[in-house]
């Protein structure tokens, strides 16, 4: 694996809880849950965890890191925060989610395959080119990222929907070639570089 | 006396967007309440939820620092209003998180230093919801109402975002009703028993994990239609889109045949309030408001 992820081996040894709780967001929070099993319950995506939030948490505190990192689960969260207002304990488990997730993303432990990590990570990208998303190069994006054919199947499956909403004026292939942007973008890509780097250097990751 | 807030409308709203149509009923129903809302100059993305494994923490919150620091320097005074669900959670909890944390407040402002910027920390950020329910109240909300949407029934989706973590004060997470209490204020009935108000419609893994979502959507549309409701409310932008776009996959899927329009609570206001079907942004739908496109286009006597 990466020299990111030995690094992180080195450095912790065997303690997979408190490598959670420096590196990842809200990772302190973790040894708060009381395993009631309510997120595990709440979730809209619930019967698709392979192990819930309430299993991932006992899971970083039983140190089976491999198991937690690369999992499917955290790329589950659809971000909806109903385990967030139901959980007894006020964990901020969507955070701890999604920092678990990016922790696992940063390692290059996290699946490759997994759609909802390649659509987080081309979102990010899409909207801090220019300051704001492209709604249609993401979607394209999205149908594309399987290869041309595939890409050309999809498209056709969408068609009729996708030029209903060219007619209600809610897409606009216009905005290929003249997308909306900050003006300042260049600004905002030289804050972006300073935030990484600051991140880095606080959360251990720099050289 | 006009009310004065900076605007952070968000890239789902903009001119050719997914949710361009609620930005022009929003303005249409801003203009009626004498609610003046500017846009923060330049304003950048949030990042929203789903942007997470690229974006990590600070440059997420430097991102949303960025709007803060532009609307201080051109909008002192204003708060920060977003009328976009996935929005306001974002520049929301960065809010929190910067007044929480001086660390934080001092890395973050090390990084708008390169955009030539700097966050005081006197932002306040509100939901377009707020200032109508807050800072005007459902009886001011009613008055300027020319056409009460009268006899046409509502399934209020309130969705997650605008209702958790934070949600609106003095309301429940579970059963959330200014949504209910908007309808009724411009006259339409609430179908108060949608117990699907608060369901997750999938949020951006309709994108990557369509099956998934499409069962939630399902439920979402299924209850609207037990409830005998003729179109769905949402205050969501992203909700809209999901729940209206995707039925045509799910009838599909299913062997359905949902075809429930589903529109925004300032495009009901904005009828109410006269607009004619454009202004309410109302040629903006892929299954067709009809009852609200019939009450819009109805000539009603002016008011004595």
């Amino acid at each position: 694996m990466g020299a990111m992820n030995e690094q992180a081996l080195a450095k912790y040894t065997n303690n997979f809880l408190r490598e959670v709780e420096e590196r990842v967001e809200e990772g302190d929070w973790v040894k708060m849950c009381m395993q009631c099993g309510v997120c595990a319950g709440s979730c809209p995506f619930g019967p698709d965890w392979e192990h819930s939030p309430q299993k991932i948490f006992m899971m970083i505190r039983a140190g089976k890191r491999d198991e937690v990192l690369s999992s499917d689960s955290m790329w589950m969260c659809t971000s909806c925060y109903n385990c967030v207002v139901r959980c007894p304990r006020e964990l901020p488990i969507t955070q701890i989610m999604h920092g678990l997730a990016t922790y696992a993303e940063r390692l290059g432990l996290a699946p490759k395959m997994n759609p909802t990590r390649k659509f987080s990570l081309q979102f990010w990208d899409n909207c801090t080119r220019t300051g704001r998303v492209n709604e249609l190069k993401l979607v394209l994006q999205v149908y594309f990222r399987d290869g041309f054919v595939s890409g050309i199947g999809k498209f056709w499956d969408m068609r009729a929907t996708g030029l209903k909403l060219l007619l209600a004026r809610r897409m606009n292939p216009f905005e290929l070639l003249f997308p909306h942007r900050c003006k300042d973008a260049k600004g905002i890509q030289a804050m972006l570089k300073k935030a990484y780097e600051i991140e880095d250097r606080r959360k251990g990751f720099a050289k | 006396m006009t009310k004065e807030y900076a605007f952070y409308p968000g890239c789902s709203s903009q001119l050719r967007g997914s949710a361009s149509n609620y930005l022009t009923s929003v303005n249409s129903m801003c203009a009626t309440l004498d609610v003046k809302m500017t846009p923060i100059p330049d304003w950048n993305c949030c990042g929203a939820s789903i942007g997470y494994a690229g974006s990590g923490e600070l440059a997420r919150h430097v991102m949303n620092a960025r709007n803060f620091a532009l609307a201080e320097e051109h909008l002192p005074g204003q708060d920060v209003v977003a009328s976009c669900a996935a929005c306001w959670l974002g520049a929301k909890e960065t809010k929190q998180k910067l007044d929480a944390s001086s660390q934080l407040m001092a890395d973050t402002n090390e990084a708008l230093k390169q955009a030539g910027l700097q966050y005081k920390g006197n932002t306040t950020v509100r939901h377009m919801v707020e200032v109508l329910i807050e800072d005007l109240g459902y009886e001011k909300l009613g008055a300027p109402v020319v056409k009460p949407l009268e006899g046409v029934k509502f399934a209020g989706y309130v969705g997650c975002q605008t209702n958790r973590p934070f949600g609106i004060a003095g309301e429940s997470f579970e059963n959330p009703l200014y949504l209910d209490k908007l309808v009724e204020t411009v006259g339409g009935e609430a179908l108060t028993k949608y117990e699907q108000k608060v369901t997750c419609c999938g949020g951006a893994l309709a994108f990557s994990e369509p099956e998934k979502s499409q069962a939630q959507i399902k439920d979402i549309v299924e209850s609207a239609y037990d409830q005998g409701a003729d179109m769905i409310v949402t205050p969501c932008p992203l909700c809209q889109a999901n729940v209206e776009v995707y039925q045509a996959d799910i009838n599909k899927r299913y062997g359905t045949k949902f075809a429930m329009p589903v529109a925004y609570y300032s495009q009901l206001m904005a009828v109410a309030y006269g607009a004619t079907p454009k202004q309410a942004g109302l040629d903006g739908h892929v299954i067709k408001p009809t009852k609200l496109q019939e009450i819009a286009v109805k000539v009603v006597p002016a008011k004595k």
